[in-house]
């Protein structure tokens, strides 16, 4: 465990890894384990890896330090000529998906362009952060999205027992001049949004098939594409277990 | 492909052997109790009320009376905390869930026992005795070798 300089700027940034540990991977579905107590954890399967490291980027040539993962291969037809180029460069066939994540200079000088990643990244790690996209709820109104009350069933509402109320009054200080407040709350597009989950237990590694398990629920529909990377941050009680080992 | 990863991780969690359950079975089913450090055994024995769930989720709900007052407990049935679960009793229903116990009271409560059929009447042995056997059972009560086709 090195400390990362270009992240420990605030006090509860966690040491983190050398490799890089961060995947992309496929939500596979949630079940439960029991520990050897007989206590329930619910938990989410996820397909992390193997991922390609398909790009190497550099404060010189770059602007800044990252590495670029590539995951799952795709057929040629349903790629496109420049990421076939892109990933033939690293020595890789043509890849479905591609997240960068942000190193430390010294992190990318050990990592080397084709390199496989896989669920050995997280040896050593107790919490992990999910990243997916939400599934998606179409046009939602208040009372979905933002869980208002509505209004009365009765005394005298009509027709409008799931709408906002009034959003704003002709010149208060609320709204501004007649107009609603910026980013007042309203009906439209709910989910299908990216969504972090920060530090879930990370429960258990399979290598041989390349899953692992978490604790807790994670974004997105079965099937979808995740980021699974060490915890960035974690508040006194898990720092206290994830030091602990 | 999804369900099929799911599965092969829960079976590596899955106990072994487990008996078969049916609804309406009255059953012992022994619980560890851990009290400080020691642990015990304890037994809830009662009627399967509800099967529910799938793999290492499935679940079973027991009926019992304890002092003229309904419990229900609800068994993980994947869980180490059960240790052992005995079948003592098939019993006859025509529902999945027997919710409607609950309105029952005293001798209303029990259920009929599965009919067995002929099955145990016939010797273990060679099939052409069982298919004669069968046979033999078909021309003399037709009703009961319905319900040994159906056990």
């Amino acid at each position: 465990m090195v400390a990362a300089p270009g992240l420990g700027k605030r006090s509860w940034v966690l040491e983190t890894v050398v490799m890089p540990a961060a995947l992309l991977g496929r939500k596979i579905g949630m079940t439960r384990i029991f520990d050897a107590s007989g206590k329930n954890l619910p938990v989410t399967v996820i397909q992390a890896g193997p991922c390609y490291v398909s790009q190497i980027k550099t404060a010189q040539a770059d602007g800044y330090d990252a590495v670029q993962l590539a995951f799952e291969d795709v057929k040629p037809r349903n790629s496109t000529i420049p990421l076939i180029g892109h990933d033939a460069k690293a020595g890789l066939s043509p890849k479905w998906r591609r997240r960068e994540i942000r190193v430390t200079p010294e992190e990318a000088g050990q990592i080397q362009l084709g390199q496989a990643l896989t669920v050995e990244v997280f040896d050593g790690v107790k919490f992990v952060d999910v990243v997916g996209t939400s599934k998606g709820k179409g046009f939602a109104g208040v009372m979905k999205r933002w869980g208002f009350k509505g209004q009365p069933a009765s005394h005298g509402c009509e027709r409008k027992h799931r709408s906002p109320g009034t959003i704003a009054s002709r010149a208060t200080n609320r709204g501004f001049s007649g107009r609603p407040k910026r980013g007042m709350h309203m009906g439209g597009h709910m989910g299908d949004r990216r969504v972090t989950v920060r530090s879930l237990e990370l429960v258990a590694c399979d290598k041989d098939r390349n899953l692992i398990l978490v604790k807790g629920a994670v974004p997105g529909a079965k099937q979808g594409l995740v980021m699974v990377r060490a915890a960035k941050r974690l508040y006194k009680r898990k720092a206290k277990l994830a030091k602990a080992s | 492909m999804s369900d099929q990863i799911l599965q092969a991780v829960e079976k590596h969690y899955m106990k072994d052997s487990l008996p078969q359950l049916c609804v309406g079975d009255t059953v012992d089913v022994h619980v560890r109790i851990v009290e400080g450090n020691k642990e015990r055994v304890q037994v809830f024995g009662g009627v399967i009320i509800r099967l529910q769930g799938a793999g290492l989720t499935r679940s079973m709900t027991v009926r019992r009376i304890v002092a003229d007052e309904g419990v229900e407990r609800t068994f993980p049935l994947h869980s180490p905390k059960v240790a052992k679960i005995e079948v003592k009793r098939h019993g006859h229903t025509r529902r999945a869930k027997l919710y409607y116990l609950r309105q029952r009271l005293g001798k209303e409560q029990r259920l009929r026992d599965r009919r067995r059929g002929l099955a145990h009447l016939i010797e273990p042995g060679a099939e052409g005795q069982d298919q004669a056997a069968g046979q033999e059972a078909v021309a003399s009560e037709p009703a009961t070798s319905t319900a040994a086709a159906g056990s």
